[in-house]
């Protein structure tokens, strides 16, 4: 036993040493996260701003008038008044504007009778941006009209409402859980991956090898500064989203630390498991980047829901621990803690991370070739 | 009763992958004794590091038995690796951890107590010359001192059996000596049993027992002197006559594969070995050649144990006979001039002020220790790096204004032969043919000359990838050819093959130079410098001595030495005199 904690201490100083000068796992541990947030933060979202809409005003009335406030001095619309239609369409064709409001000369009057209509004519070069469009203007005049109904308890303005407000904040906060599982992902599979099929590949560990040493003291020896490497990730995305994107916590914080460390666990153990297998570090990044980032993105629920994708889809994504793993934090960041969701999928991550770390113990032998 | 610390029998080990199955030991027996040295040698691709490998218990063999320290190698690997030392080819030194941070990982994992670690480190600091620069990353150190803390790493602690994989490959004559003098004070302080594995034969001469592998079988077991006798009566020495190059009488002789199993340029002379001594030997009698015979040496008995067990038919090449005078390099023709040629790395000197000419059709060796700055010297020549400053010219052309007319005249074969792999052998020459610009009738006609010339045809489909190490350097040379460059440079073109395809390199070199081709060429076997008309030894960036090999034995006053013995005492001469000036 006291072989055992020193060799393992020195093997630990050992990687300590070489992580610390060579950089380069370093720098991926500290600045990817932070790319991560400042890209995903700044750079993606999904939510429509200043929403260039040309309205075309047929009918001048107050009411008319009224009707189209609510474009004004409003963050997600920038307005610009015409009068006639053909104005509007040539705006539209020289793609200065994504949408024309129509307000009909006989609005006013129609109003009165009950079955007043606007025209709304969407731009579909961007259906994403058409869709938010279309969503804003009529939650807008879905406004308008509630005030008209309680105000008079006249009139009827057509309008097939569904809802497609967003918080303003709401795709940033959406993304951040999956940014933690992304940082975890990519130091826990591929850097130890790569780190370890370094050592195959220098040969360092046929030298290794004939020493007193036991496998598991050499992946340990792995593991200990790894995970080291990825909390202080995990700790810069969290902060950062906390401070920069004030993304809520709604649930416990220490089942998103312990969640994390079991999903932790599960990674290194893949990746210990790739390097044992490939044993070289191009390999090793190649098979670790294809398992990894792709399914990770795609299949776990992190860009899209995983319950509009096709069945066979959503079965791959449940067998993969990420979409385990991803549902956890988004319901423990955003909704509070749930319970029976949290502890059964918390099961689950268990159970992969034993199961992957003990594979790795048990296929890393003191071999070459 | 002697005592084992190894014993195998009917060894066997069958690589079966994706490439294909390949049987590196077929059943050898092999023993090892306590307290002894035992050598294992043989051609690169024997099963040497396979043998190793499998007494380690880093591999399971795949038949036979094998008894470690009397522990079987499979049940006891995890024992055996404990109590024994193993120093691989590529000592796997950490290149980020400092000398003394490598030694202490090796001395915590061995579980060394502090009090007696700091007597060993400073006797193995002190033996490799280290002490001084126990704070430097194993990383910034040469090849040399590198392989020198792989051995101290390895004895940390005195081992129940210590196993050395080629200890010296690719390290300088002089590096090489200064390790096994380290090598033996070991043995003989604590009684040590070794086993190592060596290219080099006169390493292997210095062991107690010896046997030779080749192609996965055991050729030879016994003492050095036995070995030696194979060779008994069979070996000669001649001197080429006047006007003759070496390389033209040693070609010529091994010409001769009825005669002669093996000849080779040494210490200004030609040796040879004859398959039936005291028949007339027809190049002997053209030039009215008198033979003196020589003690056989190890290498002789070596020698004439693979020629039985090669297929020749496969290894030799028919190329024009050498039974002319060739004309001799023009002295007044002038392929290359280097004039006060500088390279910089920062503040790093790479080569200081060299200057020296090429002759058209001459054969120039570049030599020096790991780092010496050869490459570095060879790469300028090349037009691969740009010179820092001086003067350089090759075939006429200026290399800093003209870089693509000079390169349209050079041949270039690198040391890795830049061959691609998943290409054909026929595809290959198509591609070099055509970045070389040859019209297509043209390059036809040549992928057929130089594919007899080098007698690569019935290869044409075979992934480069796929064939042995003499043919893949044969073809990366015949791509070199297929433009029929004025000069050909070549980047350790023998490091990495079998003895009887570099004696088949040089005979083809031989061949070229006949015909008026410049060919420069860096190599660390020292001996080869035979080969060349003249050649020049670099150190530490500085130009040492420059000119034949006769000429330089003359500089020296040591007549009949070998080129080991030269180069070590060239480069200790202005070490001493560097270290005389700094003072």
């Amino acid at each position: 036993m006291k072989d055992f904690f020193r060799r393992l201490k020195a093997l630990t100083h050992k990687e300590f040493l070489e992580l610390i000068r060579d950089r380069s796992s370093l720098l991926m541990g500290i600045l990817m996260p932070m790319m991560l947030v400042f890209i995903n933060g700044y750079g993606v979202s999904l939510d429509v701003y200043h929403s260039r809409v040309t309205v075309v005003m047929e009918d001048m009335s107050p009411t008319a008038h009224d009707v189209v406030s609510f474009l004004d001095g409003s963050e997600y619309f920038d307005p610009v008044y015409v009068t006639s239609m053909k104005a509007a369409v040539d705006r539209m064709n020289r793609r200065e504007t994504e949408a024309i409001l129509r307000v009909p000369p006989d609005f006013s009057s129609r109003l009165h009778q009950g079955d007043a209509q606007l025209q709304l004519l969407l731009s579909g070069i961007d259906t994403t941006t058409a869709m938010s469009i279309q969503g804003y203007v009529e939650s807008g005049l879905a406004a308008w009209e509630t005030r008209q109904l309680n105000a008079r308890g006249i009139g009827m303005v057509s309008v097939e409402s569904r809802i497609w407000y967003n918080d303003a904040n709401s795709s940033t906060w959406y993304f951040m859980p999956g940014l933690i599982m992304l940082t975890i992902t990519i130091i826990g599979v591929l850097l130890t991956a790569v780190i370890m099929a370094r050592e195959y590949e220098r040969g360092t560990f046929e030298s290794l090898f004939v020493t007193p040493v036991r496998p598991m003291e050499l992946i340990l020896s792995k593991i200990i500064p790894y995970f080291g490497i990825a909390c202080i990730g995990v700790a810069i995305c969290f902060f950062l989203s906390r401070h920069l994107f004030h993304v809520p916590v709604h649930g416990s914080l220490w089942m998103i630390v312990i969640l994390s460390v079991i999903y932790l666990f599960a990674a290194l153990g893949a990746g210990l498991i790739i390097s044992v297998y490939t044993k070289s570090q191009f390999l090793a990044c190649q098979i670790g980047l294809t398992v990894t980032m792709m399914p990770c993105l795609m299949l776990s629920g992190y860009v899209f829901d995983l319950r509009s994708t096709p069945q066979i889809v959503q079965w791959v994504g449940q067998i993969l621990p990420f979409s385990h793993y991803l549902i956890c934090l988004k319901s423990l960041f955003l909704a509070g803690n749930i319970w029976n969701l949290t502890l059964e999928n918390g099961a689950l991550l268990s159970l992969y991370a034993l199961g992957f770390v003990g594979i790795a113990f048990s296929i890393t032998r003191k071999k070459v070739g | 009763m002697t005592e084992w610390v190894v014993q195998a029998e009917k060894l066997d080990k069958l690589f079966d992958d994706k490439q294909g199955k390949t049987h590196a030991l077929k059943g050898i027996d092999f023993r090892a004794e306590k307290g002894k040295m035992t050598a294992l040698i043989g051609p690169d691709g024997a099963g040497k590091t396979t043998t190793m490998r499998l007494i380690c218990g880093l591999m399971d063999p795949t038949g036979g038995s094998l008894q470690v320290l009397g522990l079987d190698s499979v049940a006891g690997a995890e024992e055996i690796q404990s109590r024994i030392s193993y120093m691989p080819q590529k000592f796997g030194l950490y290149e980020d951890l400092t000398i003394q941070e490598n030694l202490n990982l090796y001395a915590d994992l061995h579980g060394i107590p502090q009090d007696t670690r700091k007597g060993r480190f400073a006797k193995l600091l002190d033996m490799t010359g280290l002490a001084p620069f126990t704070g430097r990353l194993a990383g910034k150190l040469s090849g040399g001192m590198k392989q020198k803390l792989g051995l101290a790493c390895t004895l940390v602690r005195s081992p129940d059996l210590l196993i050395l994989d080629e200890p010296t490959v690719g390290v300088d004559p002089l590096s090489r000596d200064e390790l096994w003098i380290i090598i033996k004070q070991m043995v003989r302080e604590e009684n040590l049993s070794v086993i190592v594995c060596t290219a080099y034969m006169n390493e292997a001469a210095m062991c107690d027992h010896v046997y030779v592998l080749n192609l996965g079988q055991m050729l030879f077991e016994g003492t050095p002197q036995e070995l030696s006798q194979v060779a008994a009566g069979k070996c000669f020495e001649v001197d080429p006559p006047e006007e003759l190059p070496y390389r033209v009488l040693q070609g010529s002789l091994l010409d001769d594969t009825e005669q002669i199993i093996d000849a080779v340029p040494e210490s200004g002379t030609v040796r040879y070995i004859a398959a039936r001594p005291g028949e007339p030997i027809p190049t002997l009698e053209r030039w009215s050649l008198t033979p003196r015979a020589v003690d056989p040496r190890l290498e002789d008995g070596f020698m004439i144990l693979l020629h039985q067990a090669a297929d020749l038919e496969k290894t030799r090449i028919p190329l024009a006979p050498l039974d002319k005078i060739p004309p001799r390099p023009a002295q007044n023709e002038v392929s290359i001039e280097v004039k006060d040629l500088v390279k910089k790395f920062g503040d790093f000197t790479a080569v200081s002020h060299t200057s020296f000419q090429v002759h058209k059709g001459e054969v120039f060796g570049l030599l020096g220790p790991n780092g010496a700055g050869k490459t570095t010297t060879f790469r300028m020549l090349c037009g691969l790096i740009p010179a820092t400053g001086g003067k350089l010219s090759v075939a006429g052309e200026n290399l800093r204004t003209a870089r693509t007319e000079a390169r349209a005249k050079i041949g270039y074969v690198s040391q890795k032969f830049a061959l691609y792999t998943k290409l054909s052998v026929l595809e290959n020459l198509q591609f070099y043919g055509g970045m070389y610009g040859l019209p297509r009738k043209k390059l036809q006609e040549r992928i057929r000359t130089v594919l007899e010339e080098f007698q690569l045809t019935g290869t044409e489909s075979h992934n480069a990838g796929d064939l042995p190490g003499g043919y893949k350097q044969r073809l990366s040379m015949a791509c070199a050819l297929l433009q029929e460059p004025e000069i050909l440079f070549l980047d350790e073109p023998t490091s990495g093959i079998d003895p009887l395809a570099r004696r088949m390199f040089w005979r083809e070199i031989t061949d070229l130079s006949c015909k008026g081709t410049t060919i420069i060429i860096t190599t660390h076997f020292m001996e080869e410098s035979e080969y060349c008309d003249r050649i020049m030894i670099q150190d530490h960036g500085k130009m040492l001595i420059i000119g034949s090999t006769d000429e330089i034995r003359e500089k020296l006053h040591k007549p009949g030495a070998n080129m080991d013995a030269m180069f070590i005492d060239i480069v200790n001469q202005s070490r001493a005199r560097g270290e005389g000036a700094a003072q």
